[in-house]
């Protein structure tokens, strides 16, 4: 009778403890998933323009057109976004706001910089009659790297979304998730610039 | 089965406090070694082009295709801390499952598309152009 009691006891918390874990820590996995959705549209975009990106409509060709020097320039302004976001995670790690809100900051800017250097490039383009209406190469150059761009610009406003939400409420585990987020959203945008590079600009230029 | 069981909730335990937060970033050291091996994996491919250090266009262009998907393997490992045990190993099965997707989109547009242009361009002939209705 008394061992039965017992096993009973055992029992029960084993039930409990198996009911609860799945619950709690659902968005990173959820995130992710976004982000695997979002691989999806670029490797169709990327589809897109590996048909297209040999059609030039007898119009200016990625040789004339891109200007490696000023793309290997952007490239390391968002390497160098992905390794100061990096410090910022791990200055969030030892709960050290200040030190958290400053990389934050520095990876701002050199998103910005790319988000500006990708601007002045598109501008240059369309200012030399080489705009996305020109050409199917050009319709689908403009469409990939726009929306790469885009996300850019969208990653930035929501840094400095939490930058103001790390400022006012500090370091909780709320805002800590929403950076973990942040995190893997922009070293993905950084995944999917060396696509970028190495399939649109580099192999362009090569021909 | 009680140690499994308490195993368990220990694992839960550090699921609710610092799990998320431990697992997400790594060290100084991880993040170092990623930036440093990505610029180098950088410089190679811009080198190869701009510098034309290669001379077949079909080397390069290999050789820059297999730097960016050494390049995209660090970032996975050093920047997005992907390993099979995240979230249960469902993390690899969703990256795993949208390669295989994004393989598919890629190469069979490309492969569809080129049979398309292969089969159909020739025949376009001037004087087929004027007699299509």
């Amino acid at each position: 009778m008394a061992t039965q009691t017992a096993v009973h006891e055992t029992q029960t918390p084993v039930f409990l403890a198996k009911e609860e874990p799945h619950a709690p820590s659902s968005t990173m996995l959820g995130f992710w998933i976004y982000l695997m959705s979002d691989c999806l549209i670029f490797a169709v975009l990327f589809a897109t323009h590996g048909v297209l990106g040999r059609n030039y409509a007898a119009g200016p060709g990625p040789k004339e057109l891109f200007d490696l020097p000023l793309v290997a320039i952007n490239t390391s302004m968002l390497l160098f976004s992905s390794i100061t976001y990096g410090f910022a995670m791990l200055a969030m790690a030892k709960d050290k706001k200040q030190a958290t809100l400053v990389w934050l900051g520095i990876t701002g800017l050199f998103g910005a910089a790319f988000v500006g250097l990708e601007l002045f490039e598109f501008s240059h383009m369309i200012m030399e009659g080489a705009g996305p209406q020109r050409s199917a190469f050009l319709s689908s150059f403009f469409t990939l790297v726009g929306t790469h761009g885009t996300h850019v610009t969208v990653g930035i406003i929501w840094l400095i979304t939490l930058m103001v939400q790390v400022g006012k409420y500090g370091l909780g585990a709320a805002n800590k998730r929403r950076l973990m987020c942040l995190s893997l959203f922009w070293h993905f945008l950084d995944v999917i610039w060396i696509g970028v590079f190495s399939f649109v600009y580099l192999m362009g230029v090569l021909g | 089965m009680t140690s499994h069981a308490t195993e368990h909730s220990t694992g839960h335990d550090g699921h609710d406090h610092g799990h998320t937060e431990t697992e997400g970033h790594g060290s100084f050291k991880e993040y170092l070694t990623g930036f440093i091996l990505s610029v180098i994996l950088t410089a190679i491919p811009f080198w190869l082009v701009m510098g034309d250090v290669i001379s077949s266009p079909t080397g390069t262009a290999l050789a820059v295709m297999l730097l960016a998907v050494v390049q995209i393997v660090v970032h996975m490992i050093y920047f997005l801390h992907m390993n099979s045990k995240s979230e249960g190993g469902w993390t690899m099965l969703a990256l795993i499952f949208t390669i295989v997707i994004v393989a598919i989109a890629i190469s069979g547009s490309l492969w569809v598309m080129y049979h398309l242009n292969t089969n159909m361009m020739p025949a376009m002939t001037e004087g087929m152009m004027k007699t299509m209705p």
